[in-house]
């Protein structure tokens, strides 16, 4: 039975619904987009609020996406809000304000949660991804204000940037330099330039990157048009599009309208668009390029689909988020060693006590994660380094994760380290559709459970030296015993067993033990 | 100034000869030689006479309109001293005065053709049309003054005007009766009163059998004009004569800073009976007193007074046709055929998912389009249905099922443009019945018009939702399908209905999609795909490749498009044209347009639909669409043109272009100096009527589709299954 779907994203600028087609035959299908420009979404937050009209003008258009998604006869819906929305003040008023007249249950989610939708859109849209991504790929979304690199290797997802190369600052800044055309152009490639310098030195290097995937509205202007004219697929070579850059920059804003039938707004985006691709493709080297040609909604639906089993993927996303944390924690230069041996034991303690804690594979990985970051803070300062390690993941943008999410892990690192605090942790409650965790109304529940099986984790690794290797656990009786083989002396670990031991009980109501067997 | 004007057409002349102003003709003064080639329709005796009696009053119908709007306008113009030259270079003053002269040249002929022809004609088929009531005899004169009393007095207001009594207000196009009058008490003053002609009842009155010798008809305003004492009771009546008013029926909508556009052109189509008058008509050798009294109250000069040797409004011809008993003057009644790939058990989406359907009307049934509409709204699968409505007939079967469809609980958006001039008023209400039934209605655009003609339904099949699209070049009007040619396509093809979906979400006010599969839309992207079109023809030609345009369409006014089609000949493009109405291009002018033809029909159905075919360097592409080339088509309404990919669809639709073209009956030529000439039929062996052609094979068709069921019948049989031995 096919099933219909719809995806809403609300920004301040634009309002976008899709419909899409979901069953397990066909997979996932998109039936009808619509996109409204906000009329008011020009009026920034002067007073750090989302204005009256803009509120106004954000019901009439949901209340109208109630219309043709009744049209269709949607099944299931969901209506994400970015980023821009959240840091309003007055976010919460008005998102309950949408509730009220039109029934859509909104919810803000991170740009890295948004991101991580993007990957699973393109994922959808070619099996090529999987097979790109084993070698060097970079997946650059150019948007309206800001330009997002992530780069791929080994199958994983390995670094996640913002940079302030949004096409409308880019053209508007050219613009108020009150200069020939030409000279504006040179200047767009300048300031790119400036802004990918940096980013090459800290997060590039010397990485390879073989095949650049392009994605973001403006690009995605002109992919259809492309599609007929000039590319295959949605492909393009370095050389095609070097060729196809300075093609364009010759052209002026009519030609460009008339070529590819743009309207002039799309037209002035154009040539920054290309060019901040044109000079990414340069500084990597990528030697192809790929327009999938996604929408942030084909994101949304295929969460969606995945979380109901109707599409699968080959490349396993959760690895991605481990492997961008990991990536994390040697950047702040944890002792790997050690951070691998916590994660591993981890690991084990949440299996060992599945009946007893209740949480899903969604808490499993925040435990991972937890587990990756939890050492983090010192970086910053040895002393108060659990304060440090909360800010540091709190600030970070970890693609994939829920901002709760991100909230949680950042509470386990800080708790890990000090006094847990069941009422201090101000983590915003809220809806988490899909049920991807087990006690979405008890997160402060969530937290402590974590951060009793981290603090064991950690404490069964104090010497640092992965001597429990081997460690086997189960529950036996009220006690959870932690049976290793290893012949050097763990009495550091039994030690700091001990110290957890009271929290840990108080979680779980279980005692940790630690046992080492004698070699006869 | 002047000097200036022709120091600026020098320079364009110089920059593209292909835009000299001389190189075109006004569209006023073409729209008046298309209603000459009615007329002669009209007066062609080979036509038969009752079909004589329509195309009469065709002129007439459409100079009343041409004068409410294209001459308002321009009126309209030279009062705001605008002095904008048109296509062909000419001010506003200047097309006035050509068009004066046409005009009235026109409406003499008109009624040359009814005095000289059409009436003798009538009365040697036995009608006898009275054309005074002095005519009458006393048995005659009785019954109608029987009638008078009995059904006309009843329903008539007169009016009279004196100083305490201001002069009354007459209504656009009414027909109506001024008298001077005189008291009988022996005051000598003349005094000034009207009456309408009441339109709640017929114009004309057939005289009983017992009453009158042959059969005779007598027309309304005579029956009152000979009772007009019996208005006035005391008062002489010195003179009485029907006069008839014009009125500028454009009005001018300020889109922009109206909340409810539903209830401003509701109060603007009020104005519209208060409009300035632009040409009154008045009965030839009137009381030149009586004259000057209603110039002065109508604020008319003399260039816009009209008098007519003959009844005012021959409109009433068109009911005439419709007298009983003179079949052998008429053309057999012809029925709309039905459609081969519809002749079956088969529902129509199963059909459609057949192939693509190609509608040729009126040739074939519009029925097929209802019933899409029909079948979607009670088709428990059908989620949703969108349509666009222009011009609906006035018990639509259409409208029904769309309101049947919302009370089914589909999601139904129709866009119903308020707009449409002349059917404002039953749009409005229509609109409302909709809205009443649960639709959801959008009243048109913001500054456009939206003439394009789709629908759209949506539907939940075992594969997942499949949209169903019907793409036309006319209107979803059951009535004037009979009437207009148009030609329709019925798809399920996903690139169709993915388009069709992004049409109705541009006109629900969403952006526009990333790109289009087939459809081209205007004012956006339409005017830029024909020139694109043409300029690719001129190109082929100049490469030595084949090049070849044809296309038909109402209208040809665009300077662009025509520039265009200029180079396109001097490169050698073979250009035909099927144009019925206004063509501002000049055709067949050494050097310039040589290698263009124009053709016009004008036949018993009225050419409306709109195709373009391209030769593509011989991969010929084919177009339908709703939209004609002219400005307002192309810069100011929302259109469609669409291709028709199936190889044999197309080959049916270029079949219809060639047809036309070989025409040599109804066809209509245009010659360089702007006239239209009739092919010359002699030493012709064979006649080629393209209306009639089309209604032949239209028959062969269906006869052969039946046939084809019949024989398939036959094969079905049981098959016992035998023993063995």
């Amino acid at each position: 039975m096919t099933r219909t779907f719809a995806a809403i994203n609300v920004d301040p600028y634009q309002m976008e619904l899709g419909i899409y087609e979901m069953s397990e035959r066909i997979g996932m299908r998109s039936v009808d987009h619509v996109q409204h420009m906000m009329g008011s979404g020009i009026e920034s937050y002067t007073d750090g609020k989302i204005s009256y009209h803009q509120v106004e003008e954000m019901c009439e258009v949901l209340a109208d996406f109630n219309r043709i998604m009744k049209g269709y006869q949607v099944a299931a819906y969901r209506a994400y809000a970015a980023n821009s929305v959240r840091d309003a003040l007055n976010s919460r008023i008005v998102l309950d304000q949408i509730r009220v007249r039109t029934g859509i249950e909104v919810r803000v989610i991170s740009n890295a949660e948004l991101r991580f939708m993007n990957y699973k859109a393109i994922a959808v849209k070619d099996v090529e991804f999987q097979k790109s991504i084993q070698k060097g790929t970079a997946v650059v979304t150019v948007g309206f204000g800001s330009t997002h690199f992530s780069v791929f290797d080994k199958d994983a997802l390995i670094s996640s940037q913002n940079l302030s190369l949004g096409v409308m600052q880019l053209y508007d800044r050219a613009l108020s330099a009150n200069v020939t055309t030409e000279q504006e152009k040179d200047l767009i490639c300048e300031m790119i330039d400036n802004e990918l310098v940096s980013f090459r030195k800290i997060y590039l290097k010397d990485r390879e990157i073989r095949t650049l995937i392009a994605t973001g509205r403006p690009i995605m202007n002109i992919f259809f048009k492309l599609q007929g004219k000039d590319m295959k697929r949605g492909y393009l070579s370095a050389a095609e599009f070097k060729h196809f850059f300075e093609v364009i920059r010759k052209m002026s804003i009519e030609q460009l309208e008339d070529y590819f039938e743009l309207n002039t707004q799309t037209a002035t985006q154009l040539f920054p668009t290309v060019a901040v691709f044109e000079r990414v493709m340069e500084i990597t080297g990528a030697e192809t390029m790929w327009i999938p040609g996604t929408r942030i909604t084909d994101g949304m639906a295929a969460r969606h689909a995945e979380e109901r089993k109707f599409i699968r993927f080959d490349h396993n996303f959760d690895h991605d988020i481990i492997a961008i944390c990991r990536n994390m924690a040697k950047r702040y230069k944890c002792y790997m060693p050690h951070i691998q041996a916590v994660e591993r034991i981890a690991l084990k303690i949440f299996d060992a006590l599945k009946k007893y804690h209740g949480l899903k594979a969604r808490e499993q990985l925040l435990l991972l994660i937890s587990a990756d970051l939890h050492d983090c803070g010192n970086f910053i300062t040895m002393y108060e380094a659990s304060d440090c390690a909360y800010s540091i993941v709190m600030e970070s943008e970890i693609v994939g994760l829920s901002h709760m999410e991100q909230e949680i892990v950042a509470n386990v690192v800080r708790y890990h380290g000090q006094e847990f605090g069941y009422d201090d942790m101000g983590i915003e409650e809220r809806t988490d559709w899909g049920g991807r965790l087990s006690t979405p109304d008890n997160l402060s529940m969530t937290v402590a459970k974590l951060t009793a099986m981290l603090r064991l984790a950690i404490a069964l690794d104090s010497g640092q030296k992965n001597k429990l290797e081997d460690c086997r656990l189960s529950v036996k009786g009220d006690e959870l015993v932690i049976t290793t083989g290893c012949s050097s002396d763990i009495t550091l670990e039994k030690i700091s067993v001990e110290q957890c031991e009271d929290f840990f009980r108080e979680i779980f109501g279980i005692c940790p033990v630690l046992k080492q067997k004698k070699k006869v | 100034m002047a000097e200036k004007v022709t120091k600026k057409i020098a320079e364009a002349e110089e920059k593209n000869p292909y835009e000299d102003p001389k190189n075109y003709i006004n569209r006023e003064l073409s729209w008046l030689e298309f209603d000459y080639r009615i007329l002669n329709e009209a007066r062609d005796k080979n036509v038969p006479l009752f079909e004589r009696l329509k195309f009469l009053s065709i002129t007439a119908s459409n100079l009343d309109e041409f004068f409410m709007v294209r001459v308002a306008t321009l009126k309209n113009q030279v009062r705001d001293k605008n002095k904008r030259v048109d296509i062909a270079g000419m001010r506003p003053q200047e097309q006035l005065d050509q068009i004066g002269r046409k005009a009235h040249d026109l409406v003499e002929r008109q009624y040359t053709t009814y005095n000289r022809s059409i009436l003798p004609a009538l009365k040697q088929e036995g009608l006898r049309i009275i054309s005074a009531y002095t005519e009458l005899t006393d048995q005659e004169a009785k019954y109608v003054d029987k009638y008078f009393h009995e059904f006309v007095y009843p329903v008539l207001t007169p009016m009279a005007v004196d100083s305490s009594r201001p002069f009354p207000l007459v209504r656009n196009k009414s027909l109506n009766i001024a008298a001077l009058l005189q008291k009988k008490n022996g005051d000598e003053e003349l005094e000034f009163a009207t009456v309408q002609v009441p339109t709640v009842l017929p114009r004309f009155v057939e005289l009983p059998e017992d009453v009158s010798e042959t059969r005779s008809v007598i027309l309304l305003e005579e029956i009152i004009e000979r009772n007009m004492h019996e208005l006035f009771l005391n008062y002489h009546i010195i003179t009485a004569h029907p006069y008839r008013i014009m009125r500028d029926a454009d009005f001018a909508l300020d889109e922009e800073d109206v909340d409810d556009l539903l209830e401003e052109i509701e109060k603007q189509l009020k104005t519209r009976q208060r409009g300035d008058v632009i040409r009154l008509e008045v009965e030839e050798r009137a009381d030149k007193r009586l004259l000057e009294i209603l110039k002065e109250e109508m604020e008319v000069e003399n260039d816009a007074v009209y008098e007519i040797s003959g009844p005012l409004d021959l409109t009433f011809l068109m009911k005439m046709y419709s007298l009983e008993g003179f079949d052998d003057l008429k053309e057999e009644p012809y029925t709309p055929q039905p459609i081969p790939a519809l002749m079956n058990d088969d529902d129509i989406f199963t059909n459609i998912r057949k192939g693509d359907i190609l509608l040729h009307h009126p040739y074939q049934t519009f029925d097929p389009v209802v019933d899409f509409v029909r079948t979607a709204s009670t088709d428990p699968d059908v989620l949703a249905i969108k349509q666009t409505l222009y011009r609906v007939s006035g018990h639509s079967p259409i409208i029904a099922a769309l309101a049947e469809a919302a009370e089914n609980g589909k999601q139904v958006s129709v866009l119903v443009e308020l707009k449409a001039r002349f059917d404002e008023e039953n749009n409005i209400n229509w609109a409302k019945k909709l809205e009443k039934a649960g639709c959801h209605v959008i009243y048109g655009l913001v500054g456009l018009k939206t003439h394009c003609k789709i629908t759209l339904v949506v539907r939940r099949e075992e594969d997942g939702l499949r949209r169903y699209v019907h793409l036309g070049t006319g209107n979803y009007n059951d009535s004037t399908a009979k009437l207009y040619t148009d030609c329709g396509l019925l798809t399920c093809a996903p690139k169709f209905g993915e388009d069709a979906t992004a049409v109705f979400n541009m006109l629900s006010g969403y952006s526009e999609p990333p790109v289009w599969n087939k459809l081209v839309l205007a004012p956006l992207w339409l005017r830029g795909r024909v020139i694109r079109l043409i300029r690719r023809e001129t190109e082929n030609a100049r490469q030595g490749k084949p090049a070849h345009i044809m296309a038909k369409m109402n209208s040809l006014c665009d300077k662009e498009v025509i520039a265009h089609l200029y180079e396109a000949s001097c490169a050698g493009v073979k250009i035909e044209l099927v144009v019925r109405g206004i063509c501002s291009l000049r055709a067949g002018v050494p050097g310039l347009s040589e290698n263009i033809s124009v053709h016009s029909i004008v036949g018993n159905f009225l050419e409306h639909a709109r195709i373009l075919y391209v030769e593509n360097g011989g991969s010929p592409q084919v177009y339908m669409g709703s939209a004609d080339w002219m400005p307002r088509n192309l810069d100011n309404r929302v259109e469609i043109m669409f291709p028709v990919e199936d190889p044999e669809l197309k080959a049916q639709v270029l079949h219809i272009l060639q047809v036309q073209l070989e025409d040599n009956t109804k066809a209509h030529i245009l010659q360089p100096d702007g006239t239209y000439a009739k092919i010359d039929r002699r030493g012709r062996k064979v006649l080629i009527t393209a209306q009639a052609q089309f209604c032949r094979e239209a028959a062969e068709m269906a006869r052969e589709a039946a046939m084809e069921s019949i024989r398939d019948r036959d094969k079905r049989v049981f098959v016992p299954i035998g023993s063995e031995e």
